[in-house]
């Protein structure tokens, strides 16, 4: 839905695992599972650290 | 035949009262009979149509500085000139000046039940604040062709005071105020549909029928710590909410949030919460909340120092189908929440 973050003036947006379970898979191992999950709060922290002039989707470095 | 002649109050500031500049910005309302200033230009275009009775002046700094108060007076100094119509502006981009105009038309409007109009340039603020409550025709910057645009204004005000029919905002030049009407179309929708793809595929212009809203843009706030100094909140709209939904948060079309305590938990265990979110499959974040919002993860980051300190309320809704007004009022409200709790930056999880 990153899209629609855009359209409306989200500034800081990190793709997630999807709409079902943004933070999660239930398809990995609970483990796997929240390494996934570590990563995109970590993304998150990145992007609130950066500086933007506008609505910025950080993807995965 | 006897045209009725109508009797119309003019508002301007001090600038066009010919008050003065920025010096005369803190006068307060008055009034003066006749045209005055560029009120002139509106007695010019209504001809024999009416007449400018009075004016009434006051300066931005006033106006803006203590809205209320300014607007109250001002709409007491029209009722005792009995018009039949409130010409305000034309403001082009002044924003004081803009707020003003709209402010008062709403005023009179909504007190006097007296018609009124004002006119502005598109990035006036007033635009946004009063187009929903007030007819405000469209007009330059500035003021190189104020007798032009002032004939626009007088000819809807004349429109909205004989209470003849308004026509489309693209027909009559003022900013749509988000009604819906009902008209006859001369072709059926899938004419009118094929021909704006034909437009669209030859490169040719052409106007839809359903205007995506406008969202403005939103200033980027910049961390002003560093994170292992700072507060994070977590928010969702994804429905996250306490086994049995004590705030009766919507299942889609919300109005409502809640506002969650995740103090002392390290986790949140999944036999405690509940998610009434209609517009997606939400089988998955009840089997483990942390799908949805990550205080796991955020726990950890704050014992190892990563971040100064996870809030310890979590903030939720259901985002489906909400308008765009609830969403706004709900943000503006959860946030004001968050900056009196001292938080310096959120996660929103979203579905």
């Amino acid at each position: 839905m990153t899209p629609v973050a855009v359209m409306v003036g989200a500034n800081r947006i990190v793709p997630a695992a999807g709409i079902i379970h943004p933070l999660g898979s239930a398809d990995l191992s609970p483990d796997d599972e929240k390494a996934l999950r570590r990563r995109i709060v970590e993304q998150a922290l990145q992007a609130l650290r950066t500086e933007v002039a506008g609505p910025t989707v950080f993807t995965r470095e | 035949m006897a045209t009725e002649t109508l009797r119309v109050v003019c508002y301007v500031n001090q600038f066009f009262g010919q008050l003065g500049g920025e010096e005369k910005a803190g006068v307060g309302p008055q009034v003066m009979n006749g045209a005055v200033g560029a009120a002139r230009a509106v007695q010019q275009a209504l001809g024999d149509a009416g007449t400018v009775a009075a004016t009434v002046i006051c300066g931005d700094n006033y106006a803006a500085e203590q809205a209320e108060r300014a607007v109250a007076e001002m709409v007491a100094l029209v009722a005792a000139v009995r018009p039949d119509l409130v010409v305000a502006g034309p403001a082009f981009l002044a924003g004081r000046y803009g707020v003003a105009c709209g402010a008062l038309c709403a005023a009179v409007q909504a007190g006097l039940k007296i018609p009124a109009v004002t006119g502005m340039h598109a990035e006036n603020p007033g635009v946004e604040l009063y187009r929903r409550q007030v007819y405000i025709v469209q007009t330059g910057a500035e003021a190189t062709r104020m007798l032009a645009e002032v004939k626009r204004l007088v000819a809807l005000g004349l429109k909205l005071a004989r209470c003849e029919a308004i026509g489309a905002p693209a027909t009559e030049g003022y900013f749509a105020r988000g009604v819906t009407r009902n008209v006859v179309a001369g072709a059926s929708a899938a004419d009118r549909a094929i021909a704006m793809l034909l437009e669209k595929l030859a490169g040719r212009p052409f106007a839809s029928e359903v205007p995506r809203p406008a969202f403005p843009p939103v200033p980027a706030p910049r961390l002003a710590k560093a994170l292992e100094g700072a507060t994070i909140a977590l928010v969702t709209d994804g429905g996250l909410v306490p086994r049995g939904n004590p705030d009766g948060i919507e299942a889609l079309n919300a109005t409502r949030y809640g506002a969650y305590s995740i103090e002392g938990k390290a986790s949140l265990d999944a036999a405690q919460y509940d998610n009434p979110h209609r517009g997606y499959d939400t089988t998955w974040v009840k089997q483990d909340p942390h799908r949805l919002v990550p205080v796991d993860v955020a726990r950890e980051l704050e014992q190892s120092g990563a971040i100064g300190k996870l809030h310890e309320t979590v903030y939720s809704t259901v985002g489906v189908a909400t308008t765009l007004a609830h969403s706004a009022r709900m943000g503006a409200e959860i946030a004001e929440k968050l900056r009196a709790a001292g938080v310096d930056a959120v996660i929103l999880t979203s579905t």
